[in-house]
């Protein structure tokens, strides 16, 4: 059994206006985005800024609230538990912020940071806790001693490790990343990275990956799914939607990614151009008239393309 | 390989930190030609933005400190007085600032905010101002130029106003350019627009540009010469092929080797140790790197790294790449072969 499935998610914005400033229309932020995570994968959602990545993950976890659809955990409905029930569950799905700057709070230390959720779900004795806290911080690389001090005295590395353990106390089953690395360096980021994926297999963790640089997208995640103006345009895995990509928009957005060739860089910009060219000529067949995307269609046992 | 249009010679920019002043540029010498673009890589806090700004003359200069020289049409920029600075500034060099969105002038047309640089440096009439202005928009791949022209920026993409902030940077045809990190604020798509259309106008207009970025994938597409920087210095500096084809500098093989993009997925990054270190606790003997590549034995680094030519025109400081592996690497092997 998949550990989430998404179907047809729905996140709108109501938008007021006029007389006694009544509902005059939606923002469709998630239109009707539905997959599924397996149990220890990593699915990478991806897309440019405005086209829904993140409110999905906000909603799954419960930091919007979804418009319409469900979203299964484990067989129960997150969007209809309420109260302790889905109380039960939030303990099962962390996150991990984008930037680990704003992400922490700056007058707490280290201590009350990562048992911040240990305090809210579980009764232990202040001895425990900070054993526990001692044991994390190790795991992700900080020393033990540094539990007393600030997020202030850390390197950007550093907070999003720490951002990490706070992620990790409660023994989660899922974690949404959002954009985890993108507010780094590139040497801090490969040790983000590297680090995620160990204990990935030593946690047994799923991941949710939400991201819009397509490089580490492909490096991270089994599964991914392209996301336009709040729909899925292409689902796939990594190897389907890179090498094989079907959507025109799909193929603008890895034509896009910087070519790390120097003799390679004219074919690049030709292959954009030619993209652009059939952007103009081809725009009906990818998308409707309201310039949105079409349903999913299978084209093999992996791949899903949004094509008429 | 036209004619040299900025030599920086020698610069060093120093910060006032607790009445000491630290060096975030450290003698750094680099010549941009005529049509030409040379990036400076390097990760936040190795100086490529103080160079840039140097360049520019855009530091406070109470609490900065400047030696050296930036020869720039037969004259040092850096003993210039403001006022003659200001005749150079926006004409013969524009800059392309990092962030659209804080870069213009949110009470301005974008119409009113190309024009100013032209009311300083050049005598045109309004109409001939206005079709100027009109001009630049459509060069700088904005179609419906008039209806843009009366527009403030908040009414505008990202994409599109980055594409303004160019169109100022080029209003009075400069001969040399300089973009701090120009695409880092905007989405991939964008990005590949907006580099499509610098290299588009590096081929009209033939002036030099110093490109500053942290992405090398940009420095792949964009340059002819890559200088990489690492606490206020630099490290290597080669043509761009040169460089990705055969890096030689034990940071620039670290950052080659920690992208994403270069890796086969799932296998591991390579992570450099240790952190950056800040302006006032570096050590300033020997090499710099060092402290990041322990496993590298003392004897292979300078006393006091210099610039050694590797091959021509590839320059690369201290003596430690010469026998630099990594540490996964079986010590001693004599290639290293990147994928």
């Amino acid at each position: 059994m998949s550990l989430l499935k998404v179907n047809k998610l729905k996140v709108h914005y109501p938008i007021r206006g006029g007389f006694l400033r009544r509902v005059v229309d939606q923002v469709r932020a998630v239109d009707g985005v539905s997959f599924e995570l397996e149990p220890g994968e990593t699915y990478g959602l991806v897309g440019e800024s405005g086209c829904g990545k993140t409110t999905t993950g906000r909603a799954i976890i419960g930091l919007n609230k979804a418009t319409e659809g469900e979203m299964l955990f484990e067989g129960n409905d997150l969007a209809k538990l309420r109260g302790s029930d889905r109380r039960q569950h939030t303990k099962d799905i962390q996150m991990i912020f984008q930037d680990p700057y704003s992400s922490l709070n700056v007058r707490k230390n280290v201590l009350n940071i990562i048992s911040e959720p240990l305090r809210n779900f579980e009764r232990m004795s202040p001895g425990e806790e900070l054993k526990r806290v001692q044991t994390l911080i190790e795991r992700v690389g900080l020393n033990p001693e540094s539990i007393y001090k600030y997020p202030h005295q850390f390197s950007g590395g550093q907070r999003q490790r720490i951002g990490i353990a706070r992620a990790l106390t409660l023994n989660p089953k899922l974690i949404i990343a959002d954009e985890p690395v993108s507010a780094l360096d590139v040497s801090v980021q490969a040790q983000v990275l590297n680090f995620m994926q160990e204990i990935q297999k030593e946690f047994n963790l799923t991941y949710l990956f939400i991201s819009h640089d397509l490089g580490i997208i492909q490096h991270m995640c089994d599964r991914i799914g392209i996301m336009y103006k709040g729909r899925f345009v292409e689902e796939g895995t990594a190897a389907d939607v890179y090498n094989n990509p079907q959507h025109l928009y799909t193929k603008r957005l890895i034509a896009a990614i910087p070519e790390m060739n120097p003799e390679k860089r004219f074919e690049k910009t030709h292959l954009r151009q030619s993209i652009n060219e059939a952007y103009r000529t081809d725009y009906d067949s990818y998308f409707d008239k309201d310039g949105r995307m079409f349903d999913l269609k299978r084209v093999s046992d992996t791949h899903s393309v949004a094509l008429q | 390989m036209g004619n040299p249009v900025l030599e920086i010679a020698n610069l060093r920019t120093s910060f006032s930190i607790k009445g000491n002043y630290h060096a975030a540029v450290d003698d750094v010498s680099l010549t941009v030609h005529e049509n030409e673009v040379v990036a400076i890589v390097g990760e936040s806090g190795c100086g490529k933005s103080a160079l840039a700004l140097s360049v520019m003359g855009l530091h406070n200069l109470k609490t900065t400190k400047l030696e050296g020289q930036v020869n720039f049409k037969g004259q040092n920029l850096l003993n210039l007085p403001v006022s003659k600075l200001n005749k150079v500034r926006g004409r013969d060099v524009g800059m392309i600032f990092q962030d659209p969105m804080t870069a213009l002038n949110p009470l301005a047309t974008v119409g009113r905010q190309i024009e100013e640089p032209m009311d300083y440096h050049m005598k045109l009439s309004r109409g001939a101002k206005k079709k100027r202005v009109l001009d630049l928009l459509r060069r700088v791949g904005i179609k419906n130029e008039q209806r843009v022209f009366k527009q403030y920026p908040h009414e505008l993409s990202g994409g599109m106003r980055q594409r303004i902030v160019i169109a100022i940077a080029l209003a009075c045809d400069p001969v040399l350019l300089i973009a701090d990190e120009p695409t880092t604020a905007l989405d991939v798509t964008i990005q590949a627009q907006i580099m499509d259309l610098m290299k588009d106008l590096q081929n009209q207009i033939k002036s030099g540009i110093i490109l500053i970025t942290h992405d090398l994938g940009v420095v792949a597409e964009m340059a002819d010469r890559v200088a990489v920087m690492y606490a206020g210095e630099i490290v290597e500096i080669a043509e761009v092929r040169e460089l990705f084809a055969n890096p030689l500098h034990p940071y620039t093989r670290s950052l080659l080797n920690s992208i994403p993009a270069n890796m086969k997925a799932k296998e591991k990054l390579h992570v450099i140790e240790g952190i950056v270190p800040s302006i006032q606790n570096l050590d300033r003997t020997g090499c710099r790197f060092a402290p990041r590549i322990k496993w590298i034995a003392e004897e292979e680094h300078e006393m006091n790294p210099q610039l050694h030519e590797a091959e021509p025109g590839h320059f690369v400081r201290c003596s430690c790449y010469k026998n630099f592996h990594f540490p996964e690497e079986r010590v001693g092997a004599e290639t290293y072969v990147t994928t």
